[in-house]
């Protein structure tokens, strides 16, 4: 059906051209037509740039009303988040208010200036002061936010062992994601691709002989004690694939041959985020589009969609080939005492193998 | 071929060779011919690589449903219509490289590097015009080896046009990283060998061979940016070359340059102790200033539009010409803001996000100087200068949230997502590609000694400009709203569910200014044969060009080269009756050359 409407439309587009054409080609017949711009069509273009500044401002504001209300960027999970979106809510800021004013200035002058018969410009080609001042305003706006951004930067990428981070393996494969905790000694086996023995179900090369190893715990959910800073360890067992996880504000490329890392605290538990106002209606307004969506589904004979409900999610962010699109993993957040309660439930390394 | 060799050479004017058709048209060693040759390879890519962001608009909006059209162009890769998700990643790769290296590098520079330099230096052809034939015709041999590239087998490359291995090196990884990548590798090597050739001689030209009188303070800001655009070229494309022959080796001859520890398909692969990080930083050392190869060009092309047709001298000559500088220079220190989440010591991302920043001030010098150069002038609204003010708008748009992904914490959350593919279309896509437009309505004349339609241009331009907002602009929405770029439905994530519908917007806007693209093929090829016979100097423009004959003849001018005696920016220069002073007209008794 789309297919048809498309062509419909593409035929529609084709004719109008064809039509547009025609009429312009008629148009020109016997005129002493130079192709070059004459006082109307300056006058009907400056007309028309006005129009242009005002459709965009126009996209500008429906996109903010629209689309603007961005969960991802108002509700953090991690206790770094609110930095990057103050941070980002300042270059926003900034940026729009620079927008606004340069395409107010660009438009109205073509709009002012219009060319007409007989008038000459100024002649005016240089101006040292004027240009000290956009050299100068530029500079201090990007040191602000250079030393903000670093600041915020280093803040969030130095991770020091004093705190006695939680570490977790993520493991990266076309294309799922596996999670490996350190067990009660909080350190994590050492592992290689060239151990992965798929018969006896060691799918991440964990080295079998090192005694860290046999309390690990691989897991395919990845759980997250609240209030407690998470040290990632990131690998990847063939392409890069990339572990984002948005409502964390965190993202790290995974490399074979390497492990890379990043670190959080996440500060608020799926349960919470879940009654979170923000969350609420935009879970509910994804679910009146499912069930709209669902009725054509059925009608078709195909099952509805199921209902949607919050959850953090680990996202792959880098091409990673066929199913790149589908690679996810879920994460929940839970109290301290959840989660040593659900960690204790799962198989260590050791028996985990098959003998 | 060789009767005409050196035809900068003959100083003695007149001379008409006997030209064969092939010598002519195919293999012809004339500056002006080879623009022409660049600009239509170029166009057809652009059509092919259009029509390929089209296919995969409409099954990002309407993802997995049968398409009559995938299954008409796509034939196994659409079984009964729906997309494959192979053949979908091989879109957006092919796609990517062919906007950015076919059209955008070879295409605008080729093109406008070729026509203008000797015209406006005052040259009577390229520094050595064999070279120049061969850097056209290795073009066209990539080109083929490209569209070639499109039906084997396995088909195309589908690694993203940054071709990041281990994906794009194993094809066990993905049916495209089989035949299409080698493929791919072939015609992006011959590529770059046609880059540098034609590099070389355009920085050659503009140092040895302009005209008594053009020194360069008096350049037209088009030659400045192309002369620095060719410098870019030279010091970066060489090392995209050698990742890519490296990525030959790790492929065909089983090195470990870029691959380490390995496991795919049940088997450990033996390579060991190379890195993706590498190669990643081989691509962007090219990548990061080939986003420049592309813009630069098109800001020159637009500081000349611009000032020609605002009938004022382009305000902050000097400023210009150092901000063009300035961007060259940090252009190739800042490559690492790609990298920021590769791995990469969180160190090195402090730096590049330090140096990144720097890039927004000469842009900001840029732009401002733009909006003043319009400011009290007497705006002759032609579509090359609609065209010219449109870029100069997609360019502060674009370039403003460069501010967000240069900033390395910021980056974190929207690294890869819709929000950078919004950035880079806006500010280096449709920026340069309004540039080539520009520059094709300016030079038309120039070209083809007809003139352009001009209100198909109109029409072209305003349809263009509303599109290509209504593309971009929401883009920003759905990439802060963290969906990523490169997935083939966004359906397995009722999280984004409620984005379907902009993608939906998106896609109807890409359709409908795609489709009015074919107003301008229109108006190009039939205004060949059917335009309007330009006059000599159709714009009233100072610059050298316009004081050739408007039938093509070999060495550009019938008499002597013109000296100059002026910049090109002498527009309603007071005491002069005309509103614009050609650069060779001698300076009135008494007339003081600006200082600048």
């Amino acid at each position: 059906m789309t297919a048809f409407f498309t062509i419909i439309i593409l035929v529609f587009i084709g004719v109008a051209i064809w039509q547009m054409v025609k009429i312009f080609d008629l148009a020109q017949v016997g005129a002493s037509n130079s192709q070059v711009a004459t006082d109307k069509d300056n006058k009907l273009n400056g007309y028309l740039m006005l129009a242009f500044l005002a459709f965009i401002y126009l996209i500008t504001i429906v996109s903010v009303v629209k689309w603007g209300d961005l969960p991802l960027l108002s509700n953090s999970a991690s206790e770094h988040g609110p930095q990057i979106d103050n941070l980002m809510v300042i270059s926003l800021v900034i940026i729009f208010a620079v927008q606004i004013l340069t395409q107010f200035l660009l438009h109205w002058f073509a709009f002012k200036y219009k060319g007409e018969k007989g008038r000459k410009a100024l002649f005016y080609a240089d101006n040292n002061t004027l240009e000290a001042i956009w050299t100068i305003i530029p500079v201090i706006t990007l040191a602000g936010l250079i030393i903000y951004g670093l600041f915020t930067w280093n803040s969030i990428m130095n991770v020091s062992e004093d705190e006695d981070p939680l570490v977790i393996e993520l493991y990266a494969q076309q294309f799922n994601w596996t999670a490996r905790y350190g067990g009660a000694d909080n350190t994590l086996g050492k592992a290689n691709v060239r151990l992965i023995d798929i018969d006896k179900a060691n799918v991440l090369g964990v080295d079998e002989a090192d005694p860290n190893a046999q309390d690990d715990i691989i897991v395919k959910e990845l759980h997250l004690p609240k209030g407690r800073k998470v040290l990632f360890k990131m690998r990847s067992q063939d392409v890069l694939h990339s572990a984002y996880m948005p409502h964390f504000r965190a993202q790290m490329n995974c490399v074979p041959g390497m492990i890379t890392q990043f670190a959080f605290t996440p500060t608020v538990t799926t349960a919470e985020m879940r009654q979170n106002q923000d969350i609420i209606e935009k879970v509910e307004h994804i679910n009146e589009i499912r069930v709209e969506n669902s009725k054509e589904l059925v009608a078709s004979g195909e099952e509805a969609l199921e209902r949607y409900e919050f959850d953090y999610l680990l996202l792959c962010n880098k091409i990673c080939g066929k199913s790149h699109y589908n690679m996810q993993m879920k994460i929940v957040v839970e109290t301290e005492e959840e989660f040593q309660a659900w960690l204790k439930e799962q198989k260590e390394f050791k028996d985990s193998l098959n003998k | 071929m060789s009767t005409h060799a050196d035809t900068h050479a003959h100083d003695d004017h007149g001379h008409h060779h006997k030209e064969t058709f092939v010598t002519k048209y195919i293999f012809s060693q004339d500056h002006k011919m080879i623009a022409k040759q660049y600009l239509i390879t170029g166009t057809i890519m652009g059509v092919v690589g259009i029509i390929m962001s089209l296919l995969f608009r409409m099954q990002i909006a309407w993802p997995e449903e049968p398409n009559v059209i995938f299954e008409a162009l796509l034939g196994k890769w659409a079984p009964e219509g729906v997309m494959d998700a192979d053949i979908y990643l091989a879109l957006v790769t092919i796609h990517g490289t062919i906007m950015v290296f076919f059209v955008l590098t070879a295409g605008l520079s080729g093109t406008f590097s070729n026509l203008l330099i000797p015209l406006q230096i005052g040259a009577r052809d390229m520094a050595s015009g064999f070279l120049n034939m061969v850097s056209y015709w290795l073009f066209f041999l990539s080109s083929v080896i490209m569209v070639i590239s499109l039906f084997v087998q396995t088909g195309p490359a589908a690694a993203g046009w940054t071709i990041y291995p281990p994906l794009s090196a194993l094809p066990l990884a993905q049916p495209g990283s089989g035949a299409g990548m080698t493929l791919w590798l072939v015609s992006m090597a011959i590529f770059i060998a046609s880059s540098l050739l034609g590099s070389l001689n355009y920085i050659v030209t503009v140092i040895n061979l302009r005209t008594k009188g053009m020194s360069m303070t008096r350049l037209p800001l088009t030659i400045w940016a192309f002369f620095v655009t060719a410098i870019i070229g030279v010091v970066s494309f060489p090392v995209l070359l050698s990742a890519a022959l490296l990525l030959i080796m790790d492929r065909s001859f089983g090195t470990s340059f870029f691959l380490s520890d390995i496991f795919i398909q049940g088997e450990v692969l033996h390579y060991q102790g190379g890195s993706p990080v590498l190669f990643e930083h081989l691509f962007w050392f090219l990548g990061h200033p080939e986003v420049y190869i592309v813009l630069l060009p098109a800001l020159g092309i637009t500081s000349e539009i611009i000032a020609t047709n605002s009938r004022k001298p382009i305000f902050g000559y000097r400023a210009m010409v150092a901000s063009i500088l300035a961007i060259a220079f940090l252009s190739t220190i800042v490559w690492g803001h790609h990298m920021f989440v590769s791995g990469m010591n969180p160190f090195l991302g402090s730096v590049f996000t330090f140096t990144t920043l720097l890039i927004a001030i000469p842009s900001a010098v840029k732009a401002f100087n733009y909006i003043t150069t319009l400011w009290k002038g007497n705006l002759q609204l032609n579509p090359a200068m609609l065209f010219s003010i449109g870029l100069v708008s997609t360019f502060i748009t674009g370039g403003l949230t460069g501010i967000i992904l240069g900033d390395s914490a910021l980056d974190i959350n929207v690294h890869d997502t819709y929000f950078v593919v919004a950035h880079f279309h806006l500010v280096m896509g449709i920026s340069a590609l309004y540039g080539m437009f520009a520059g094709i309505y300016h030079w038309y004349p120039k070209m083809f000694g007809r003139m352009l339609n001009k209100n198909l241009g109109y029409i072209h331009f305003w349809v263009t400009a509303i599109c290509a907002y209504g593309v971009f602009f929401p883009m920003h929405f759905i990439g802060m709203a963290g969906l990523p770029r490169r997935y083939y439905t966004n359906s397995n994530f009722p999280l984004f569910d409620d984005l379907a519908n902009v993608n939906v917007v998106i896609t109807v806007f890409a359709l409908v200014g795609a489709a009015f693209q074919l107003v301008f093929l229109y108006n190009f090829f039939s205004s060949i044969f059917f335009g309007k016979k330009a006059e000599q100097n159709p714009w009233k423009s100072n610059t050298l060009e316009w004081t050739t004959p408007v039938e093509h003849i070999h060495g550009n001018w019938p008499g002597a080269i013109p000296h100059v005696h002026r910049w090109a920016y002498d527009y309603s220069k007071p005491g002069h009756e005309a509103d614009f002073v050609p650069q060779n007209i001698p300076l009135m008794d008494g007339e003081e050359e600006l200082q600048h």
